[in-house]
């Protein structure tokens, strides 16, 4: 029970330090690139101290109070289902009760919560966000599915750790074995880590605000947490479908460090896309190149 | 309420400003001291720019002087801002609007007046459609002087107003509670019939803060 509780709260305080310490590299990179110096590797912590203690005078009944803390609660479960380690007794959660699908639908919990407290306020540009990330979801839903889709068929299970302890050695890895998998997969994770070419949603120094319009003070605070806890969540759940998992937390910082930096690059490199062209864009490559994984994989004979 | 017993009405703007300006609040005891060097570090900017002084905004946010080492970047709403800027003279107009939208800020919130024209008119003194002090209507934290100034000068306003939050001062927003009614009155006074809603500031009477 104890050891539960402690494990718990390791991961939770854990994703949160990554969450803000990435996030703090991903704004120095960017500003490198722009050829400035950028704020310090903390700034993200800083912002989201500051914003936990801020007042918060904005309200929009009751609803726009709770769809933060069902976000929230979203992040904090797929933090605790999602396996850090493998081989290890730490850093599971209740990862052993859960599963890819459980995950799947962890994973959804997020944006409903952003629609039913945006709907409430009423706030025409976060109106406006949220049709947005809905119509984004329906892109990249589907893909990112099937990418998970192939691994649980190609390893015959949808438990985490099954998957994690097939891939034993590195040229076991997913990426290797399965990389058809890896590239419909990770597009998809770009877009839900809201990285540069699918970030209409959020959309920073664009005119509207994105779906967290209303948001100031303590809500928006947490809403930042749960940002930052969301991305590590996702990051380990493709290093241990895909990279093999790790065993020890510096083999688990240098992947998701790797597959961070990755995505950064990415979306530093590319342009943000309009909504439709980020649906269209998704249901043309990455799907196709699903389908054509799925078929490779279940009904050519090599398989 | 803004009267005293010695002074009355306008008399009192000096004073009431000067006895705010140096409030280091007695318990100031260590978490607090955290939370106001994160807050001194990360200052989400509403940039008003309200007349020409917005042109220098641009030079601060971007490569060539890069605000955001500084934790300075800018906000896209009111709700998310810690600091106002006022850039320039203010239009009858625009001053509701940058009321309304100081009002939505959350606390704590600071305010940056910047130009000439917001401190004294400048040289719009004589205008017949801008107002001449900000600080009658709005709690001015920091002033930058000059005629536009410098990306350089707003950069030491910032660093001066970063100083300040760190060493807890309370700032203008205190102020802005306290004496709400000369403010508001000062707004009547420009604004007459026209003034913003009054739902953006009930909660400074009813003085619970969520
Ligand atoms: S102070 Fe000068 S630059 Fe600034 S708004 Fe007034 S006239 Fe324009």
């Amino acid at each position: 029970m104890i050891h539960h509780l402690l494990d718990a709260l390791a991961m939770l305080g854990m994703s949160y330090v990554i969450g803000f310490l990435f996030y703090g590299f991903y704004r120095q990179f960017n500003a490198r690139v722009q050829r400035r110096w950028g704020p310090s590797i903390w700034q993200n912590f800083f912002d989201n101290m500051k914003f936990l203690f801020k007042s918060e005078t904005v309200s929009h009944g009751a609803m726009f109070f709770f769809g933060p803390m069902i976000i929230m609660a979203g992040a904090i479960t797929t933090v605790l289902f999602v396996p850090f380690l493998k081989d290890s007794i730490w850093l599971q959660g209740f990862s052993q009760s859960g599963n890819l699908i459980l995950i799947i639908y962890l994973l959804v919990v997020g944006p409903l919560g952003n629609a039913l407290a945006v709907g409430s306020s009423g706030n025409p540009y976060g109106v406006m966000g949220v049709t947005r990330g809905l119509t984004r979801l329906m892109g990249l839903e589907v893909p990112f599915f099937l990418g998970l889709a192939l691994v649980m068929l190609q390893h015959q299970s949808a438990s985490v750790h099954v998957i994690m302890a097939a891939q034993d050695g590195i040229a076991n890895w997913n990426l290797f074995t399965n990389p058809i998998a890896f590239i419909v997969m990770l597009l998809p994770f770009i877009a839900s880590q809201n990285a540069s070419p699918f970030d209409v949603v959020g959309a920073p120094v664009e005119v509207y605000a994105g779906p967290r319009v209303e948001f100031g003070g303590r809500l928006l605070g947490i809403l930042m947490t749960q940002n930052m806890m969301m991305t590590v969540a996702k990051l380990v759940l493709i290093v241990d479908l895909f990279l093999g998992g790790a065993t020890t937390v510096p083999i688990l910082l240098v992947k998701a460090f790797a597959l961070f930096l990755l995505t950064a690059m990415i979306s530093l490199a590319f342009p943000r896309l309009k909504t439709e062209q980020t649906v269209d864009f998704f249901w043309k490559i990455p799907l196709a190149l699903g389908v054509i994984g799925v078929i490779a994989t279940v009904w050519l004979p090599w398989s | 309420m803004y009267h005293k017993n010695e002074c009355e009405g306008f008399q009192c703007e000096q004073r009431m400003l000067e006895d705010s300006l140096g409030q280091p609040n007695g318990e100031f005891g260590i978490l607090d001291r955290l939370v106001a060097w994160f807050r001194q570090r990360s200052l989400f900017v509403l940039a008003y720019g309200t007349g020409c002084g917005a042109i220098e905004m641009r030079p601060l946010m971007t490569s060539r002087f890069d605000a955001e080492r500084f934790g300075i970047i800018g906000a896209p709403t009111p709700r998310q801002a810690d600091v106002l800027v006022v850039s320039g003279y203010l239009a009858i107009k625009t001053l509701k609007r940058v009321i309304r939208s100081y009002e939505q800020m959350q606390e704590p919130k600071y305010v940056i007046a910047l130009g000439s024209c917001a401190i004294n008119g400048g040289m719009y003194w004589d205008s017949y459609n801008t107002i001449k002090q900000l600080d009658q209507y709005l709690p001015v934290d920091m002033y930058i002087n000059g005629c536009m100034p410098r990306p350089e000068a707003l950069i030491e306003g910032f660093v001066a107003l970063q100083k300040r939050i760190k060493r807890g001062d309370k700032g203008g927003y205190a102020r802005y509670r306290e004496n709400i009614d000369w403010y508001k009155a000062n707004q009547r006074k420009v604004l007459g019939d026209n003034m913003p809603p009054d739902y953006t500031y009930d909660w400074y009477h009813t003085g619970d803060l969520a």
